[in-house]
């Protein structure tokens, strides 16, 4: 029996106090049809409760949006919390109204990518199989 | 280390990296649920179930935080659809989160469903066994939002909660079997609105009725044990309760809780609980052996060039799908 391609877990996340949904819905919804795991975490978020989910769901990768310009801030600090809790090794990305410096900057410090308005879904969802495939687990179960 | 290791240490993140293991069916999953049952049996599942919008997330969020008052962790397991279609899901009940602390003593896993469909994930309650075995004193398990027959709950929690709300019907809805037959605590949630008391009336008096005529079936020696518990006959005024709460307002959780408890010491002195968990054990062992009897054995049955010769001859009208299953099965048995 050929074995089935491992289902592919996504947390998607609302950091801060930006209530803008709507795009972060498009993308759920987008990768929920693309056969993904979405857990969607809604609004308010905290960059440790996100962490904390991301952990705890074992998900592949981590989906942030922001809309509300707070992205130098937010970004970086989930990537601290991801690495002092040991879980450096899932993908962040995300999306939003971000400058392309901000974006250099941004990948540069560890987000695996960043789309901005206007990307298309089928690029995201392309971008995210290919991303989680290439990471190798080598752990060790019993 | 490897992870079992690391989970035996008491690491978060190998406990919920063998939780995917487990849900992937992945090699030798059923050898470490072996390795770790010993460890497991001490932890108390408390199932919360109904329809979907009911509240039984933001309900199972406000027991969670009730449990950590008092000094009990908890493990969570929620579980939602898998689409039919495409295989995704989306996994919405950590919306209704708290900010829980970050300290180990609260867990939460969503699950999809990943084409089961008695209400919980096929991995749930292997799901459930790891947390036992990583030490929460509860687990609460939340099932999709069901309709009248998606009953696993039953033969995965030690205790049962159904939630209602004004909206779930008239007193024959109250009478019909499945769902409404299964709880141990009923709880109608969002009360503040029109038609909770009348329905809360109508279930009262469906539960009083039912606990006559079982009192007299149990007695004429009918009904299970499960019927017996619930029919009460030792106490008269053993129906079962029925809590009136408001989720959003976190309105007489409180109530709900002591509920739950009460019921959990009541079956633990009357022998129900050991008595029931032998029951789901049988269930548990048939259940692994018919999964490994499917995989190994119900797949081979019949090829799929000699499935599509099949459907040919019924199309045609020279057979129909009960003879052709038949001269299958004869055919499987020679063969093997």
């Amino acid at each position: 029996m050929p074995k089935k391609p491992k289902k592919i877990r996504v947390l998607l996340a609302k950091p801060g106090l930006d209530g803008h949904d709507r795009g972060i819905k498009v993308i759920a919804a987008a990768f929920r049809d693309a056969g993904m795991e979405v857990i969607y975490t809604g609004l308010r978020q905290t960059p440790e409760m996100i962490v904390d989910a991301a952990v705890q769901e074992d998900v592949d990768a981590v989906g942030i949006s922001i809309l509300s310009g707070a992205h130098m801030t937010l970004f970086p600090a989930i990537l601290d919390e991801m690495k002092r809790r040991g879980a450096d090794e899932i993908l962040l990305f995300g999306g939003g109204i971000i400058p392309d410096e901000d974006i250099e900057e941004l990948e540069k410090m560890g987000v695996a990518r960043l789309f901005t308005p206007g990307a298309p879904t089928d690029d995201v969802i392309n971008y995210l199989r290919k991303a989680v495939e290439a990471k190798k687990s080598d752990e060790e179960v019993m | 280390m490897t992870l079992l290791e690391r989970f035996e240490l008491g690491d978060i993140r190998a406990l919920s990296r063998l939780i995917s293991h487990i849900e992937n069916r992945d090699t030798d999953f059923q050898k470490l649920l072996g390795r770790l049952y010993r460890r497991a049996g001490r932890s108390i599942r408390i199932g919360v179930t109904g329809p979907p919008g009911a509240g039984k997330s933001t309900l199972v969020n406000s027991l969670a935080r009730l449990c950590l008052d008092d000094s009990q962790s908890v493990g969570i397991i929620a579980v939602d659809p898998t689409s039919p279609f495409t295989g995704g899901a989306l996994l919405g009940d950590r919306v209704r989160m708290g900010d829980f602390p970050t300290d180990g003593s609260v867990f939460f896993r969503s699950m999809a469903t990943r084409g089961a469909s008695g209400g919980l994930a096929s991995a749930t309650d292997n799901v459930a066994i790891l947390y036992d075995a990583f030490g929460f004193d509860i687990t609460l398990i939340e099932t999709v939002g069901v309709g009248q027959v998606e009953l696993d709950i039953i033969d995965t929690c030690d205790i049962v909660v159904v939630v209602i709300v004004p909206e779930s019907g008239d007193a024959v809805q109250m009478l019909k079997a499945g769902l409404m037959e299964i709880a141990d605590v009923y709880c109608m949630n969002k009360a503040d609105r029109p038609g909770a008391e009348r329905l809360v009336a109508d279930l009262r008096n469906t539960l009083q009725t039912q606990a006559m005529v079982r009192a007299s079936a149990t007695s004429e020696g009918k009904l299970s044990a499960h019927h017996h518990t619930l029919a009460g006959s030792e106490d008269s005024d053993a129906t079962v309760p029925i809590i009136q709460t408001e989720a959003v307002n976190n309105k007489n959780i409180d109530t709900l809780h002591k509920a739950i408890f009460d019921h959990l010491k009541k079956i633990r002195e009357s022998g129900f609980f050991e008595q029931d968990r032998r029951r789901r054990l049988r269930k548990k062992i048939l259940s692994i052996l018919s999964n490994r009897f499917q995989a190994e054995f119900v797949n081979g049955l019949a090829s799929e060039d000699e499935l599509d010769r099949a459907i040919d001859q019924i199309a045609s009208g020279q057979s129909n799908p009960y003879d052709i299953s038949a001269q299958l099965f004869e055919h499987f048995l020679n063969r093997n």
